[in-house]
């Protein structure tokens, strides 16, 4: 019983640590995490009807899929390289980042467009 | 190989002549050729041809046609203006039609022609007056020719050394034609000469016609004829006109000479039958060409042919026909008393001696044909060469008609032939035993059903007797098989004596049948000309059971396909079509739409539960309006992919993108290092 509820609290301890941990993290970095979430949700959503309907025009599926999950992926390149705490892209001004993240998206849906058919 | 024709017409190889003389057929032409409907009687020569064809040939004139003529006549006549032709063609209508002319007509119509005669250049204008002059005299008697023997010199000065004529003095062409108009002109000459010519010039004249008939040409059937080559087309004649202008001159000459004409009496016969060969003529001067000459002929004073015909040439062994034989004159009237003999009979191609012994037929007075009695008992079917000879009664009449001598007429002898016996059979090939046999009536209706394989064969058989009771081999014994798939083979039946019988031997025929089996469809067919029971017969059928073919077998030959098959209707095409995907039901596809918006719902969300802000926005003018141009060619941009989605292409996205992109990099890069220098200058103060 102990060793059950001590996990049980484990987890429980654990969980609110990193809501707290969370909670500090500057506004920026919450915005690209929650269009991170948008992006993985609208791909979900297009998997659970694929999964229903049949993949009959599969190439638009595709197109719709890899998009949310192409932008997700340019949102966490940008995350990376925004992080004050990553010592790594210290020289790199944020602006220059998301001047990077617009245009990578601007091509990846260029190409998205052309493959949906 | 089409069986069905079993009638062939015969072929006459030697120089069998068979004419027959002028008959009801002839009268009947004659009055539908000349009827005024025909449009022949405008000019007076076709008026004159008219009167002169019915005349002869004894059809009653109509009266509406001799009131016609009598107009045109008294017309032609009494006025002065009228060609010599026609006065020529006025007075020859009237010594038939026999119109009232007065005699001051007359006086006018002599003083003319004598001043044509004296006026004469060429040989139509002697021909036209003379002979106007000698029908005057016909009619009205005292018509006398003032300088006959020079007359008869001027004429005579158009002869050729050929025995030909010239037509006039200016045209060197010489022709048999214009030596009968010669002929008959002084033929019309001699009668009017008084007082009497030269005879010396009229036996120069015999000497003359001799030499013209050098010039005869002849027919493989006997027939003699007159014909001119001449240079110059359209004056040409033809034979039948030419030779009736020789007939018309030498019958008009020799009745007005008492010099016998040394012309042999054969050529006269020869003459007849060309004219008689023609039949009926379709064209109206060629029937009056006919007429008029055949009508010369008939009563001539050089030598009358006698014509032998036959009303049928195919007798009936069966029937018991009767062979009659006629003998006329030229127009069908009586012949003086004579006796036919028939000299022989020989079968047709053979030289063997003569079946029936030389006879006379019997005259029977009622029809006025000569019959023979009975067919000879040694005259069984077949085709033969019946021999007649003409035997004048009088010594006399020898020197006025020509009989030709022996004549060959080719007679086809037909009959019943008697088939009995027929049967069927198949036949077990080794042992030659029969399995199945059955009788045939060839004469009724058949339907035979017989199956046999390979190893079997088929035997057909039957016996063939003459009415006369001897062996007859036909044309045509013939028995063709025939497959469903049309496919045919057509097999000789051979025969020893009487009996005919053909045997099949499948083993041996089966290559030649291409390996077909199936169902085989027989018929029978046996045939002659002279076999009035031929037969062609579908007899029945045979399922015939042959083995498969081999490899390298031969395919039988494509079957005749209907030519215009090919444009029919061709065979329906069904397309198959990819059956489509099954789309889903458009209330969920909207549905999910709908659901794909809601994580763009929370994310808004989200970012007004963080408190987001435009804090960051410049404030100042410039960078502001920056700012404000890139949101704006962001959105640009996106738009410009919906609607490259909706209706553009990649290249004019491209060049549209092209433009775009270069705004939104100068705009960017703008807004975006103010934002960096502004940021740069907060942290360090």
């Amino acid at each position: 019983m102990a060793r059950t509820s001590s996990s049980k609290e484990n987890a429980q301890a654990l969980f609110h640590s990193l809501r707290s941990a969370y909670a500090a993290t500057p506004v920026n970095l919450k915005i690209i995490d929650l269009y991170v979430g948008f992006a993985a949700f609208t791909a979900l959503i297009q998997v659970v009807y694929m999964a229903s309907v049949g993949s009959f025009p599969f190439n638009s599926f595709l197109s719709g899929v890899l998009s949310c999950v192409g932008t997700a992926v340019l949102a966490v390149c940008l995350r990376i390289q925004v992080n004050k705490e990553n010592k790594e892209f210290k020289d790199l001004p944020p602006e220059r980042a998301f001047a990077d993240f617009v245009l990578c998206n601007l091509v990846l849906h260029l190409v998205i467009m052309n493959f949906l058919g | 190989l089409d069986l069905r024709f079993f009638y062939f017409f015969l072929s006459i190889c030697e120089s069998a002549s068979f004419f027959q003389p002028i008959s009801d057929s002839h009268r009947s032409a004659a009055v539908e050729l000349f009827s005024p409907d025909h449009g022949s009687l405008k000019s007076l020569e076709e008026t004159y041809e008219a009167l002169r064809t019915f005349d002869v040939l004894g059809i009653e004139k109509k009266p509406d046609v001799t009131a016609t003529a009598c107009r045109l006549v008294s017309e032609t006549v009494g006025s002065s203006s009228s060609t010599l032709k026609n006065v020529f063609y006025a007075l020859k209508a009237n010594s038939i039609v026999k119109c009232k002319i007065n005699d001051k007509a007359y006086q006018g119509i002599i003083t003319r022609l004598n001043a044509a005669v004296d006026g004469a250049s060429s040989l139509p204008d002697f021909y036209y007056s003379v002979g106007g002059l000698v029908l005057v005299k016909g009619s009205k008697g005292d018509v006398h020719l003032a300088d006959a023997d020079g007359i008869f010199r001027s004429v005579k000065a158009f002869r050729q050394s050929d025995g030909r004529w010239r037509s006039s003095s200016s045209n060197p062409e010489s022709s048999a034609f214009a030596a009968g108009i010669a002929l008959e002109t002084l033929a019309g000459v001699v009668s009017l000469a008084s007082p009497e010519l030269d005879q010396s010039l009229i036996s120069t004249l015999n000497n003359d016609i001799s030499k013209l008939f050098d010039s005869i040409e002849k027919y493989d059937d006997g027939a003699l004829y007159f014909d001119d080559k001449l240079v110059d087309g359209h004056d040409h004649q033809g034979p039948l006109a030419t030779t009736s202008s020789v007939v018309r001159g030498l019958t008009a000459f020799a009745a007005v000479t008492d010099e016998r004409l040394n012309i042999p009496s054969n050529k006269i016969l020869g003459l007849a039958n060309f004219f008689l060969g023609i039949g009926v003529p379709g064209d109206a001067k060629d029937l009056f060409n006919q007429i008029d000459s055949l009508a010369c002929l008939e009563s001539n004073r050089v030598s009358i042919p006698l014509i032998l015909s036959l009303p049928s040439t195919v007798l009936s062994v069966t029937k018991e026909d009767l062979l009659q034989v006629n003998v006329n004159t030229v127009l069908g009237s009586n012949a003086p008393p004579l006796t036919v003999k028939l000299v022989g009979v020989f079968t047709s191609g053979s030289k063997a001696a003569s079946l029936v012994e030389s006879q006379e037929l019997v005259f029977d007075d009622g029809t006025g044909m000569y019959n023979l009695k009975n067919l000879p008992k040694s005259i069984d079917v077949g085709s033969y060469t019946f021999v007649f000879e003409i035997v004048l009664h009088e010594l006399e009449h020898e020197k006025i008609y020509i009989t030709g001598g022996q004549k060959k007429v080719p007679i086809f002898v037909s009959g019943l032939i008697k088939i009995e016996n027929a049967e069927i059979a198949v036949l077990d090939s080794d042992l030659g035993s029969i399995e199945t046999q059955k009788k045939l009536d060839l004469a009724g209706q058949n339907a035979v059903s017989l199956s046999a394989n390979h190893l079997q064969k088929l035997r057909v058989s039957f016996k063939l007797t003459t009415p006369h009771g001897l062996a007859f081999k036909p044309h045509q014994a013939l028995l063709k098989l025939r497959h469903e798939s049309k496919v045919e083979h057509i097999f000789v039946v051979g025969n020893s004596g009487k009996q005919f019988e053909i045997v099949l031997n499948f083993l041996g025929l089966v290559e030649k049948f291409f390996y077909l089996s199936g169902r085989y469809d027989i018929e029978l067919a046996v045939g002659d000309a002279v076999m009035e029971n031929s037969l062609l017969l579908a007899i029945g059928h045979i399922e015939l059971d042959l083995p498969e073919p081999p490899e390298k077998a031969t395919r039988p030959p494509p079957q005749p396909v209907d030519p215009y098959s090919r444009y029919g209707p061709k065979a329906e095409i069904t397309h198959i079509f990819r059956a489509p995907e099954k789309r889903p039901p458009k209330e969920l596809s909207l549905a999910f739409l709908g659901l794909t918006f809601l994580p763009l719902l929370g994310f808004l969300i989200g970012l007004l539960l963080l408190g987001v802000n435009l804090k960051n926005f410049p404030s100042n003018a410039v960078p502001a309006t920056f700012a404000t141009l890139f949101h704006v060619s962001i959105g640009a941009v996106l738009s410009l992919y919906v609607l490259f989605w909706l209706k553009l292409d990649l290249f004019q996205t491209l060049k549209l993108l092209g433009f775009l992109g270069v705004i939104l990099v100068l705009v960017g890069h703008r807004v975006l290092s103010h934002l960096a220098s502004t940021s740069a200058k907060l942290k360090s103060a």
